[in-house]
């Protein structure tokens, strides 16, 4: 490490294992797909003395680099536990631990942890030290100079967003939850780790803050691209955060790690199902873009373009509505067979006005949207310049969620795993109007 | 603390302004904010006050033979002052010396039983065994310490070590190593485990945890502890002369005995001062060392 800067640098993490750790294990075997892998377990397990079941029994997983892999399961499923035994706050009691190759199984943990960001729920910034003196706390041990780590706290202070002249000083007491978590993130960050480990970090945080907290986390994460592991119970809080999800079970068994699409799109079995609740296809729709939907034939037509060449192209098609767009070809009105036979009336003037559009880079999710509030059922896709494009209808969203499945069994049966156990897409079960849910 | 002056917070950071009241609770767990300030300038004035009249009383007032050989400053009042503070003093830095290491050591997990595990995950075991009564154990000889009558200790200690001066200190360490011992353990199982979680989870070593986290934390208990111990032992080191210790306790005793009122004022007055004395210097100490920030 030489120059202060914002950039990860992975090298700087090998220099600096270098410094602890023994030369890469050569008998290493590196699965193709994970070539790149980070942060491997290899077949880690923890059994407590004086127990006979394992907390974690032999858990393999790989995290590639400057991805977010998120742990989510019920309460007491081992999550924070597998989180520990990642930076070895809780030694493991089998398997190997490799960071970017190297085994870090037996290497000083103290010294291991420096190089790890580490952010909790309970955040536990020291109160008797000041903003200003927590963030440097790791760069202090790794013995930086003075004027570097002036420079470092002001900066991570900065791109936490709190302004560094107001909080520099300020101690942790003067903040409230969502600005102490922000000081915790910084601090994490501190000597800029290549690896971040976050348990529930958003967990104690009010929603509308947790929110907000969470996109401008994601908007960090995507200049700085750290390898992150993140712990949460919550599973929306785990499709909006993860690019890869593992849901686990009791004993911190994986029930099935994903992206959260193909998680969503086929639940491996009943726990998983569960696990994710109802509403899964509809989440799904989330990470599918108009823009990737082939758009069919949907009868338009000019306004000027006259009510007999209007019922031409109607009754050519299938549909019980056309669409009426304006000279730049913008759509204008849903009309139907019995608004045009109106002919006393121009197109312009019969049918019902469009009040909702999408853009190709919407959400499924918006089109439904857009679909529901449409009278029609069906909503128009514009360009930027609101020009028509065509028409999504119910169908079309039905067909890519059955796309969906059908890409993920795909998938699945690629790796060789069967899905034979998958349960079918639940049938909607209306929600309990107790409140509850 | 002073420095409470509220800055009107970034306007990008709104959502969730640091409460006001943050300045309120700090003067509550500050132990008087102002108020504390007052107290500690004006305790040195009343002090003063009192030691003048005391003076004047006793050098205005008619003295016999007995009274005023008793009374003698430069042979009998001010040696006896010295070897009472010195009998607080040396007693409390052994107390400090012991207590605060023991305390340490019970509170490290090992020693624990059933120790408060809320929030602080996975802790080593303890090593079971014996060990892990130590820490409770430890605390009731500390608690018969204070509970003997401290007559019965003195003349416990006279029997067991003879007469004089560090008999006296031994007596003195036992009965106030309690509240030092007591304060140090509750003062750092106080400390949030989440703090300590989060310095271990950045790489710093149980022992720098322990030196730069737990025990600065847990300072303003540690420190009540400390100036309690020092009140206790400024009035015990009365009872010092019992077993050749010296200090004070001499002067009121001739008093008592001689059946001369002035003496005996004039004694438990100075102690009454000393112990007053005692305690402002502890509280200014509490005052500096207390970490900014609680």
């Amino acid at each position: 490490m030489s120059e202060p800067t914002a950039e990860a640098t992975t090298s700087d993490l090998a220099e600096d294992l270098a410094a602890v750790a023994p030369e890469p294990d050569a008998t290493v075997t590196h699965d193709p797909d994970v070539a790149d892998a980070m942060i491997r377990l290899d077949e880690v397990s923890k059994t407590y003395a004086g127990t006979a079941e394992p907390a974690v029994a032999a858990l393999t997983l790989d995290v590639p680099r400057g991805e977010i892999l998120v742990l989510v399961g019920p309460s007491g499923c081992g999550k924070s536990t597998t989180l520990r035994l990642i930076n070895r706050m809780i030694e493991p009691t089998g398997g190997r631990i490799l960071f970017d190759g190297r085994d870090v199984t037996r290497v000083n943990p103290d010294e291991l942890r420096r190089h790890i960001g580490y952010v909790i729920q309970q955040i536990g910034l020291f109160p008797h030290r000041t903003i200003a003196d927590n963030v440097a706390t790791v760069p202090k041990m790794l013995g930086w100079d003075r004027s570097r780590i002036r420079a470092r706290v002001d900066e991570l202070l900065d791109t936490v967003g709190l302004d560094p002249s107001i909080y520099r000083n300020r101690y942790p007491k003067e903040l409230s939850g969502g600005q102490a978590q922000r000081v915790g993130v910084a601090r994490a960050l501190g000597a800029d780790p290549p690896v971040l480990l976050m348990d529930e970090p958003f967990g104690a945080i009010d929603p509308i803050t947790r929110d907000r907290l969470q996109n401008e986390f994601l908007r960090l994460q995507a200049d700085m691209q750290k390898t992150i592991v993140f712990v949460t119970h919550d599973i929306d809080e785990a499709i909006k955060m993860g690019d890869r999800i593992a849901i686990l079970r009791d004993g911190s068994a994986i029930a099935q790690v994903d992206t959260p699409q193909r998680i969503l799109a086929l639940p491996i079995d009943d726990f998983v199902q569960d696990f994710i609740g109802s509403g899964a296809a509809l989440k799904g729709l989330n990470f599918e873009r108009v823009r990737d939907l082939t758009l069919g034939d949907f009868p338009h037509v000019r306004h000027d373009a006259g009510h007999a060449k209007a019922i031409q192209i109607l009754d050519g098609s299938r549909q019980q509505w056309m669409v009426v767009l304006d000279a730049h070809e913008r759509p204008l009105r849903w009309v139907n067979r019995t608004d045009i036979d109106r002919s006393d009336r121009r197109l312009t003037e019969v049918g019902q006005a469009v009040r909702v559009t999408v853009e190709p880079n919407a959400t499924l999710h918006d089109t439904l949207e857009a679909m529901l509030n449409s009278s029609v059922g069906a909503a128009i896709v514009t360009d930027a310049r609101g020009r028509y494009q065509g028409v999504v209808e119910i169908e079309v969203l039905t067909e890519a969620i059955s796309r969906m499945r059908t890409e993920a069994r795909a998938h699945y049966a690629s790796l060789g795993l069967s899905t034979a156990d998958a349960p079918g897409l639940a049938p909607y079960a209306p929600p309990a109007l107790d409140g509850t849910s | 603390m002073t420095n409470t002056t509220t800055i009107a917070p970034d306007p990008a950071v709104t959502e969730d302004v640091a409460p006001d009241s943050a300045a309120a609770t700090s003067a509550v767990t500050t132990g008087g904010g102002s108020r504390g300030i007052v107290a500690l300038l004006v305790t040195p004035v009343v002090l003063a006050v009192l030691s003048l009249v005391l003076y004047l009383y006793v050098g205005g007032a008619e003295k016999d033979s007995a009274e005023r050989s008793a009374l003698d400053w430069g042979s009998k009042l001010y040696p006896q002052m010295q070897t009472h503070v010195g009998l607080t003093l040396w007693s409390t830095v052994i107390v400090l010396a012991l207590a605060v290491p023991m305390g340490i050591l019970l509170t490290r997990p090992m020693f624990r039983k059933g120790a408060p595990q809320v929030g602080r995950r996975e802790l080593p075991r303890p090593i079971g065994g014996a060990f892990q009564y130590l820490s409770p154990s430890m605390l009731a000889v500390a608690n018969v310490g204070q509970a003997l009558p401290a007559y019965g200790l003195f003349i416990l200690f006279l029997a067991w070590r003879g007469q004089g001066f560090a008999t006296a200190v031994t007596a003195l360490v036992v009965f106030a190593l309690l509240p030092v011992l007591r304060n140090t353990m509750v003062g750092l199982e106080q400390v949030d485990p989440a703090v300590i979680e989060a310095g271990r989870g950045m790489g710093m070593s149980k022992f720098r945890v322990l030196l730069s986290i737990e025990l600065p934390l847990a300072v303003p208990v540690i420190l009540a502890g400390v100036r309690t111990a020092l009140v206790i032992n400024v009035g015990m080191a009365s009872l010092a002369f019992l077993i050749g210790g010296g200090g004070l306790g001499i002067t009121i005793n001739s008093g008592l005995k001689l059946s001369r009122d002035l003496i005996t004022v004039t004694g438990a007055g100075m102690v009454a001062i000393l112990a007053l004395s005692v305690d402002w210097v502890a509280a200014v100490v509490e005052r500096v060392l207390r970490p900014k920030g609680l």
